[in-house]
């Protein structure tokens, strides 16, 4: 059964003669607990798409559906709690809130939910256990390295366990030690059960995942399992 | 982890703009604070030193002989010969509701009499209220002490060729002069005061009293009030408001207060601008941030909360700072006016009020903002990222 489903969506930007259509009636879909890398050059409308799947940006034309439901039918408040339970997001350039430190920024989906403080921290902790970085809990996040961020990022992402997680070239801003680290980290994520959706220009990280799709100049250009599953 | 976490982490982390943002409003609460405080003392001073400057109600009898001018009033139908007020009457006049508000009662017999071919009106007085309600009057020489001692006015002692310790005849009896009126633009430089029992006896009034003048202290008191009840305890008497005196007392009161009232308002207008731009200025710093709150499940309300949460923390603290900067500020000004050390208390509702206004403006000032970020659009936020 199909997990997530773009139907022909389509998405504009601006009006008349500024309209630039960033994507061109997209079908994709993808099934439970895969993983997949989403590949194209700048402008070529990745990120507008992932933007789509993950219920940040309502497309001009087309229906997302994520467990058969048409997301962008739902109220605003309805979409921000179903991106709550549902997705985890990972962005570029780690996004952490500078004055919050490292659990706090882990807690921060938690913050609007119905668990007791003493939950919340135990999951904060869980999930900064899972990234290795426990023992850097009480860091901001500018006492802490690069590849560390991105990692409290991914801990951020994960803290209440969504089944879907959606990632914005996540290896942007590292090296390539780092990059290695994040994208072994996903694919632990992903053997725990957790959908990836990564967006990414790098063939390398890209082949991490199970299936690459390439987008150009707003359409999929074409749909491939790699060649070789790095595990 | 909870959403005024957010909020106050994210106050510690900008100290400056919050402390731009408290000293915005706390400038404007602590203006409103020290002018309506020192408006209200002022007020209050002005208006003590106005009821101490002169009568504001007259009792006259109930007659309808001649008017009489007197001190440059009008004191409605007085006749000399006609009826009079019972003495005893008086007495009542402390017994009335707003008895506490009557600080002075001055009691008055008129008569006339005939010396050295001059008419002259002598005022029977009770010295001691008369001086206390006569408070420009200048003597030379002493007030009189005794029944036979008599206090003349500037014109009078000219035209009567009277000087200080010489001797005057009125109506068969021997009067010495103790002290004379300097001059005073007014009536009195024409008259001849003597005691109240000596002219009740020589004009042949005992127990009666030709007018009452009366000082009542009246900031906040309903004037038409106390001559209503005076009039109910006082039959024979005509009760009456000095209207241009009263009047003119609020009017100076109410426009002080209008002008202030008007300069705070100016003045927490502009401290609500500057709460309004700098929220606003703080929320398009901050779209990143709200983005990401957005992207990860935040209602709008969830946000409002942030927002509106920091201008709450941030407005409290401006009211309450504002409030004892107000009170200094007012200290200063009152001793820098007054000759003695001003006596100021902190008045609970005003530090309440103070508090409440500051939240109230910062809330208002805020909420735009706060909508603005709450219908941020994630993908817009994000787009920035």
């Amino acid at each position: 059964m199909n997990y997530i489903e773009a139907l022909n969506v389509k998405k504009e930007f601006g009006e008349g003669d500024a309209k630039v259509v960033a994507v061109s009636s997209i079908d994709l879909s993808i099934r439970q607990g895969e993983f997949i890398s989403i590949m194209g050059e700048s402008g070529s409308g990745k990120s507008t798409l992932l933007s789509m799947l993950g219920g940040l940006l309502s497309p001009t034309r087309g229906f997302v559906k994520i467990e058969d439901i048409d997301i962008y039918s739902l109220k605003r408040n309805k979409l921000a709690d179903f991106r709550r339970e549902f997705m985890g997001f990972i962005f570029q350039s780690f996004q952490l809130v500078p004055y919050l430190n490292v659990i706090e920024n882990v807690q921060l989906p938690l913050a609007v939910t119905h668990h007791s403080e003493k939950e919340k921290k135990r999951l904060a902790l869980s999930a900064l256990e899972r990234i290795g970085l426990k023992d850097k809990a009480l860091r901001l996040p500018n006492q802490i390295s690069g590849g560390e961020q991105e990692r409290v990022a991914i801990a951020r992402a994960v803290v209440n366990e969504p089944p879907i997680l959606f990632a914005d070239e996540p290896t942007g801003n590292l090296d390539s030690r780092n990059s290695e680290e994040v994208m072994k980290l996903l694919m632990k994520l992903n053997s725990e059960g957790q959908t990836i959706v990564m967006v990414t220009h790098s063939r390398t990280n890209a082949e991490y995942a199970h299936r690459i799709i390439e987008v150009a100049d707003g359409k999929l250009k074409y749909s491939e399992a790699p060649i070789k599953l790095a595990v | 982890m909870k959403l005024h976490n957010i909020a106050i982490n994210n106050l510690r982390r900008r100290k400056a703009k919050v402390c731009f943002l408290v000293i915005g409003l706390l400038v404007g609460v602590a203006a409103v604070v020290a002018l309506l405080t020192t408006t209200q003392s002022m007020a209050e001073d002005m208006a003590h030193k106005m009821d101490e400057f002169g009568a504001n109600i007259l009792i006259t009898p109930r007659s309808e002989g001649l008017a009489l001018n007197y001190g440059g009033l009008d004191l409605g139908g007085l006749s000399f010969d006609q009826k009079e007020i019972s003495q005893e009457d008086l007495l009542t006049i402390k017994t009335i509701e707003n008895a506490a508000n009557i600080r002075l009662v001055s009691p008055k017999v008129f008569g006339v009499f005939e010396t050295q071919g001059h008419k002259v009106l002598a005022v029977g007085v009770d010295f001691t209220s008369e001086l206390a309600l006569k408070k420009w009057w200048k003597i030379n020489g002493t007030a009189p002490k005794l029944d036979s001692e008599i206090l003349i006015g500037h014109d009078a002692s000219e035209r009567l060729k009277a000087g200080l310790g010489s001797k005057l005849d009125i109506k068969d009896y021997e009067f010495t002069v103790s002290g004379i009126l300097e001059s005073t633009g007014s009536q009195d430089d024409s008259l001849v005061f003597m005691s109240l029992p000596g002219s009740q006896e020589i004009f042949d009034k005992k127990g009666k009293i030709s007018m009452v003048e009366i000082a009542a202290l009246c900031k906040n008191c309903p004037i038409s009030e106390i001559v209503r009840q005076l009039s109910d305890k006082i039959p024979t008497g005509k009760v009456t408001a000095v209207q241009q005196v009263v009047e003119g007392r609020m009017d100076a009161l109410h426009s002080f207060q209008r002008l202030s009232l008007g300069i705070s308002g100016l003045v927490l207008f502009v401290g609500a601008m500057v709460v309004f731009v700098t929220m606003m200025g703080s929320v398009n710093e901050r779209t990143r941030e709200i983005g990401i709150f957005s992207a990860i499940g935040f209602r709008s309300s969830h946000i409002m909360k942030i927002i509106l949460l920091e201008a709450f923390l941030v407005s409290f603290s401006a009211g309450l700072l504002g409030y004892l900067v107000g009170i200094g500020v007012t200290y200063g000004i009152l001793n820098a006016l007054s000759e003695h050390s001003p006596h100021l208390t902190l008045d609970y509702t005003m530090a309440v009020g103070s508090v409440f206004l500051a939240i109230l403006i910062g809330l208002l000032a805020s909420f735009y903002p706060a909508r603005a970020a709450a219908a941020m659009d994630p993908s817009e936020a994000l787009r920035t990222l």
